[in-house]
């Protein structure tokens, strides 16, 4: 039996009709736009069922000034052979609204996502439902603002320099 | 300070010196470094220990990861605000007198990382003697650092006790 992305996207849309939202197709890459609130059974859909078992990467953007809602959570699967051809990738992509943006977390469909949630929550301040253990993990442990966001000035130190006095206090008892 | 070859005193000859200048020559040419490593100036600051440039020539090649027995710190690569604390708490723990090798453009001033978390010069919290820009700099111009180090042990020194 041949796999490919076309066969990936229609039975995906056939089991979840109301949450996906759009489908794009640019340069051989295939983009889902999903609804939010249906994201871990959409995951584990693909993990179980149609078996992507490698979460590439899970990453977040924020589109300040530029669309509303604020935030996308964007995930990349894969899926292995057998043959090379059935090689498949795809994008699934969520949008967050501003102010506690909330998305339920796919730790428990891939361990992976643990760490690149911890990361997306330390950048951007997303916080993941059901996450086992949500703390930063690049940014000092008191640090206060998310500096991915893009209403972060990337020149700000301040809050470094606080957590570096902080830290220096602290081995220095 | 001279030497003396009186047959009187002992025949061989002897010299005369203060503890001061005695024990700063002995510093300067046995700088024990500790290679604080954290980006690819570190692979150059590995080239310079290794054969090819070869700092053992000048008495520093005892490049151990451990402040204690050190007294050269050579530090090289990206400082972010995070490892600054870690940095900062090593060169603490080493005994003085300590000298301080800033390699490379981001030690010397943060280089291209102009955001919120590098620290734009580690001489913000470090006392720094010698700075090599670069990026990275050659082995010489680090060879050079640790010649200026050892002529400001001998011009300056450091007290005995």
């Amino acid at each position: 039996m041949s796999f490919d992305v076309e066969q990936a996207v229609n039975l995906l849309k056939n089991e979840f009709p109301q949450d996906i939202i759009n489908i794009k197709e640019y340069r051989n890459e295939t983009t889902i736009l999903v609804g939010k609130d249906k994201i871990r059974e959409i995951c584990s859909y693909l993990k179980y069922t149609l078996e992507f078992t490698f979460l590439a990467d899970l990453t977040a953007v924020d589109y300040l000034e530029v669309k509303s809602p604020r935030y996308e959570v964007v995930y990349h699967v894969h899926r292995f052979g057998p043959e090379c051809e059935e090689n498949v990738r795809i994008r699934l992509k969520a949008e967050l609204t501003d102010g506690d943006p909330l998305i339920n977390s796919v730790v428990s469909v891939w361990s992976t996502a643990d760490w690149l949630e911890r990361e997306v929550y330390d950048m951007f301040g997303i916080k993941f439902n059901g996450h086992p253990d949500l703390r930063r993990i690049l940014m000092p442990e008191d640090y206060g603002p998310h500096p991915l966001k893009k209403d972060f000035d990337v020149r700000n130190r301040e809050a470094s320099k606080e957590s570096f006095e902080k830290a220096l206090d602290d081995g220095a008892e | 300070m001279g030497v003396n070859a009186d047959p009187l005193l002992g025949g061989e000859g002897f010299l005369t010196t203060t503890i001061e200048a005695f024990a700063n020559w002995g510093r300067k040419n046995s700088l024990w470094p500790m290679p604080f490593g954290t980006a690819c100036c570190a692979i150059e600051m590995m080239g310079v220990f290794a054969s090819r440039y070869d700092l053992s020539r000048f008495g520093a090649e005892v490049a151990r990861f451990s402040p204690r027995q050190a007294d050269l710190m050579i530090v090289s690569g990206t400082i972010t605000y995070k490892m600054a604390s870690v940095c900062r708490r090593i060169y603490d723990q080493m005994p003085e007198p300590k000298w301080v090798i800033a390699m490379g453009s981001c030690t010397c001033g943060g280089g291209p990382f102009d955001s919120y978390a590098v620290v734009q010069g580690i001489d913000e919290f470090l006392p720094v003697d010698v700075y090599v820009g670069g990026c990275p700099p050659r082995p010489e111009a680090l060879i050079d650092a640790v010649m200026k180090i050892q002529k400001k042990i001998e011009m300056k020194g450091a007290p005995v006790v």
